[in-house]
């Protein structure tokens, strides 16, 4: 059986795109040649910055025959069907032969479709592969319609066996298949001819090239991590980049350069992020003082001078990218020990978004946030709105206007020169904090605070301007806002209802929005941020400025309904994003929409609380039960409410009571409702829980033991309003009809 | 053709080479473009004669603009006026990459001693409409050229697809011959009877230029010049392309680009004199853009552009 090779050598691929366009090739070419009918054995595909490679062996010589037997019309059958199935199956009245059938007699056509050779199908797969391989970004080049990643220069394809090496004939746009390849585009430029997969990659070492990415990346780290260890060093381990620079190079040379004295002093951030963005530079730190003080290089090819020159450049190319670096850092000390304030009038001139005004107006209502905000993370107010003021000042500093993901990471740095208290400069680097779903959240109290200011401002900032998510569209990473702020709310148990902070920061952004009202009515607007943090309703802040002003703001009045409306809103947006976190948790989400259905449902941690309760009480038998009791008293009194057009509420007597059951299930609902309202208003979700457990047994008894449909209509009412005492009773935990099963 | 066996001396000697290495390759050696650019991407040359069917092949110099890099003649490598090589060839040839590392050996880069990569960098001009896939070309780890395979210009697709070099002159120069502020470099031959070192040329006009671009430029006349430059070249292409005078069809895709490039200048200075917000930078650029597409939409419809009377592009 043969193997097959396949070459398709190119100008220079993206690093980042190589080992996927490896996986592709393999993919769809093996994907093609089983749908002929060739299998094969085994299938390796490899890559470097100038080639795709993809070797199977155990390859079928041809396809097998493949023979398929149609059945046709029925013997007596009208001539035109005949003629029309003869049609379809491509054959002719002689390779007809007759069978009996459930129907009778019909004819049976057999199609035999002979094997075809191996090249033949190769040369059919390969050319669909290339024509429509899924490059993330691909191009033209001269005057051809073909699309490649970057100028494809030749194609090798042979298959091999014991006889030897044939190569599949196949052209497309000029470019003829061949059974030869190039080396090192300096070091063994010529062109040379291969027999086998063996061959192939023999003769490519000799040629300096290495042909699989994970043996140059080995090579690479092997040689960094001798030449840092020989001088006592560290190298920082940095998988991407060592990936990114195995896919820049087939003839690996990792060479070691120092880092100017001058630049030692660099926060050690800076110097690894200018070295690796820059340069593709891996950093070698001291041990002993935790320093980096050199860096490791990886050439792409041998020199006579072993490298010096090479090294000399790429030192000299570092020297001027760490002065742009130290000079940024310096100019940026300097403002910051100044008190940061060029910094912050800069801000006025930087957008935000053109309807949410200027990064220094965000700032302004971040602070205020921040310091109503503080209290419920134990955070002092005061220092939760200097912190706030100062944590986007890095924005304008001139690092991280070079390096973006310095943000945050440099605002530290500053406030720390600047002499700020350390709980600010905390903030200034981890309110962005948590970046993802496994990042963590910010760890002090003030950086909570500002942590949760940011992101509640630019949540009811979208949603002030009505720019939410849709479906897959969240540009503004406001599904990871809102979720940031579950977390820090969750994981430091902080106690806060969220209704009263989306009003206050709607009504910020309406002062915003209303840029250039009369100023009686923009003061009417703080009047009624102050009258939210006191009432801590939007409704009641509003009818008191309202009643303040008679009536007389037509401003305000457009908020009487857009407010709330947003907030709702808002909050049941987070309700999603905190079903889906607790979901990942194991809780189930009817339990949460049991307790999302409770009062107090904008406080996200009284909102757990109540649901990992009910979570546990369900699982028990007790639970499980109680729900089923439940839903049966529910389901008999809506019934009969329905058929009898009352409610039944009230009255409910044990005086009517006529068995015993029953007299036990009203001496047991005695006084539940009390105690699971003073659990509930205690926190005591697990007493709440206990409360019902009780009840069990007595709903069980009176079920089994009573027809609640009475003859006797006092009887019957005092039955169903009875009822109606355990659904009221257990109604006060939890909203048990959102209980699935 | 100047010999390259050794080292380029000068900073003119490597702009000598240069001209002559693209000149035995068959380019034709133009000279700059005669108005104030930000690259020599925006000399008609390469950007309306990359658009149509027609082949071209061109090199010349460019000096380029961009009043917010002035640094006073101070920053080792940063200037508000530096020079760009440009090399357009359409269709892109086969070997365009073994003629580049030509040209690198043409100004005594010695292949054999030095590393040279080509890491990905996919070029954009949000102001010209134009996009392209290639590499930034590494020597010993510096970016000294951007290499570049056309794919869309002034909102037209290539077809064929034009392969752009472009060489910075300066950096490139003061790597070659080992000098580390730019203002040190010779320009012209240090044993010359009048040596003159870079900044001997320009240290003062960069001074000049970064007060000027800086603090002094006329806001609101640069806005003025902005909008006039706008409704000019708006007025050029709103023309027939029927000469009433002459009775020839002239479609004036030139004169109009002018007023595109006067337009996109005039806004990298009002950008440098800081009065443009984030926002309206975007609705700049997107004005700029918006009259280069229409100068492309031009130009093809000119004989240059691969228009004939037969009514079909060639």
């Amino acid at each position: 059986m043969p193997d097959l090779l396949i070459e398709l050598f190119s100008e220079e691929i993206p690093a980042r795109m190589q080992a996927r366009a490896a996986e592709d090739l393999k993919k769809r070419v093996t994907d093609g040649l089983v749908e002929a009918g060739l299998t094969y054995a085994g299938a390796a595909a490899f890559h470097t910055p100038r080639r795709l490679t993809l070797a199977l062996d155990g390859l079928l010589a041809e396809s097998p025959t493949r023979r398929e037997e149609r059945k046709g019309p029925r013997v007596d059958a009208p001539e035109k069907a005949l003629e029309g199935f003869l049609r379809g199956a491509g054959v002719s009245r002689e390779d007809l032969k007759v069978q009996d059938d459930k129907k009778g007699q019909v004819y049976v056509a057999v199609i035999e479709t002979p094997g075809r050779p191996a090249a033949e199908i190769v040369a059919e797969v390969l050319e669909t592969t290339i024509r429509n391989f899924p490059w993330p970004k691909s191009m033209r080049w001269g005057a051809g319609p073909l699309r490649w990643v970057r100028p494809l220069h030749s194609i090798l394809c042979i298959l091999t066996d014991e006889a030897g090496a044939s190569v599949v004939p196949m052209e497309i746009e000029g470019i003829k298949t061949g059974n030869s390849t190039r080396g090192h585009r300096f070091m063994a430029p010529a062109s040379f001819t291969v027999t086998s997969f063996d061959d192939y990659a023999a003769k490519l070492k000799r040629a300096f090239v290495v042909l699989d990415a994970q043996e140059r990346a080995d090579h690479i780290w092997q040689e960094a991590t001798n030449l840092a260890f020989a001088q006592g060093l560290d190298v920082v381990e940095d998988k991407g980049l060592l990936a990114e620079v195995a896919g820049l190079v087939e003839w690996p040379v990792a060479l070691m350069g120092e880092i100017g004295a001058d630049f030692l002093a660099l926060p050690p951030e800076v110097l690894q992020t200018s070295m690796k963005e820059h340069q593709k530079f891996f950093s070698v730190k001291n041990p002993k003082t935790g320093r980096i003080e050199r860096f490791i290089t990886v050439a792409n090819r041998e020199t006579a001078d072993n490298g010096v020159t090479i090294l000399a450049g790429n030192q000299k190319v570092l020297a001027a990218r760490l002065s742009d670096a130290k000079f940024f850092w310096e100019n940026d000390l300097r403002i910051a020990k100044a008190g940061m304030t060029d910094w912050l009038d800069q801000l006025e001139n930087v957008t935000f978004h053109n309807k949410l005004g200027s990064q220094a107006d965000r700032v302004r209502r971040i602070a205020a946030l921040a310091g109503e905000i503080a209290p419920f993370v134990g955070a002092d107010p005061a220092l939760a709105e200097q912190a706030a003021k100062v944590a986007k000042a890095d924005l304008s500093s001139e690092m991280v206007y070079e390096f973006p993901e310095l943000q945050g990471l440099m605002g530290r740095y500053y406030a720390e020169a600047a002499g700020l208290p350390a709980e600010v400069a905390e903030a200034c680097e981890t309110h962005y904090q948590p970046l993802g779903p496994s990042d963590a959240v910010p760890g002090g109290a003030v950086a909570q605070a500002v942590a949760l200011a940011d992101k509640l401002d630019t949540l009811t900032g979208f949603w002030a301007i009505d720019e939410k998510p849709t479906g897959s569209k969240d540009p503004f990473a406001l599904r990871r806002a809102a979720l940031g702020v579950i977390r820090i709310l969750l994981e430091s148990q902080a106690r806060m209802a969220l209704e009263p902070q989306f009003g206050a920061q709607l009504v910020r952004h309406e002062i915003k929005q209303a840029d250039g009202a009369a100023a009686a009515e923009l003061a009417a607007l703080e009047d009624l941020v102050e009258e939210i943090a006191k009432h801590g309703v939007f409704g009641a802040a509003l009818r008191t400025v309202m009643d303040r002003l008679n009536g007389e703001a037509p401003l305000l009045d457009t908020l009487k309904a857009r407010v709330p409306d947003a907030a709702a809103d808002l909050l049941s947006f987070f309700h999603d994003r905190l079903k889906v976190h607790l979901r990942d948790q194991g809780l189930r989400h009817d339990v949460i929409d049991a307790c999302l259905a409770m009062p107090g449902n904008d406080d996200l941690v009284g909102l757990v609380k109540r649901a990992e309760a009910l979570g546990a009480f369900l699982a028990t038998e007790d639970g499980v039960n109680l729900v089923q009791g439940f839903k049966r008293a529910n389901n008999i009194l809506t019934q009969a409410e329905e058929k009898d057009g009352v409610s039944y509420e009230f009255g409910a007597d044990v005086k009517f009571a006529e068995t015993d059951e029953e007299k036990a299930l009203f001496a047991a609902l005695d006084g539940a409702k009390g105690k699971i309202d003073a659990a509930v208003a205690a926190e005591d979700f697990e007493g709440a829980m206990q409360v019902m457990a009780d009840l069990r047994a007595p709903i069980d008894g009176f079920f089994e033991a009573v027809q609640v449909n009475s003859d006797n209509q006092v009887v019957r009412r005092n039955r169903l309003n009875l009822l109606s005492t355990i659904r009221s009773t257990v109604l006060a935990v939890a909203d048990l009809t959102r209980i699935e099963g | 053709m100047v010999a390259s066996s050794d080292k380029p001396r000068s900073f003119q000697e490597i702009i000598l080479r240069l001209q002559g290495y693209w000149a035995s390759k068959g380019c034709a050696i133009m000279q700059p473009y005669d108005m104030e650019v930000g690259a020599g991407t925006f000399h008609p040359a390469t950007t309306l004669r990359s658009l149509g069917s027609r082949s071209w092949a061109a090199a010349y110099v460019q000096p380029s603009r961009r009043p917010t890099d002035g640094r006073y003649g101070e920053n080792p490598n940063r200037l508000q006026h530096y020079y760009q090589y440009q090399v357009l060839i359409k269709p892109s040839p086969p070997d365009l990459q073994d003629l580049y590392l030509g040209s690198l050996e043409a100004i005594g880069i010695d292949m054999e001693m030095h590393d040279i990569r080509f890491v990905e960098d996919d070029w954009e001009s949000p102001t010209l409409g134009a996009w392209g896939l290639g590499w930034e070309v590494w020597c010993d780890g510096m970016e000294v050229s951007q290499f570049t395979y056309f794919q869309q210009v002034g909102g037209h697709d290539c077809h064929p697809v034009s392969g752009e070099l472009t060489y910075g002159l300066e950096r490139l120069a003061m790597y070659v011959l080992g000098i580390d502020h730019v203002m040190d470099m010779p320009f012209n031959d240090p044993q010359a009877p009048i040596a003159l070192k870079y900044g001997d040329v320009f240290r003062q006009t960069e001074q000049e230029y970064s007060r000027w671009n800086f603090d002094v430029a006329n806001t609101e006349m640069l806005l003025k010049h902005f909008e006039e430059a706008e409704a000019e070249c708006e007025a050029i292409l709103s023309q027939e392309y029927d000469d009433p005078k002459t009775g020839k069809r002239i479609v004036m895709a030139h004169p109009a680009y002018d007023q595109c490039i006067k337009a996109s200048h005039l806004f990298n200075l009002l950008d440098a004199r800081g009065v443009i917000s984030v926002t309206e930078r975007q609705a700049y650029i997107g004005r700029v853009r918006a009259l280069a597409k229409k100068c492309a939409d031009a130009f093809v419809q000119t004989e240059a552009g691969g228009w004939t009377p037969e009514g079909t592009a060639a």
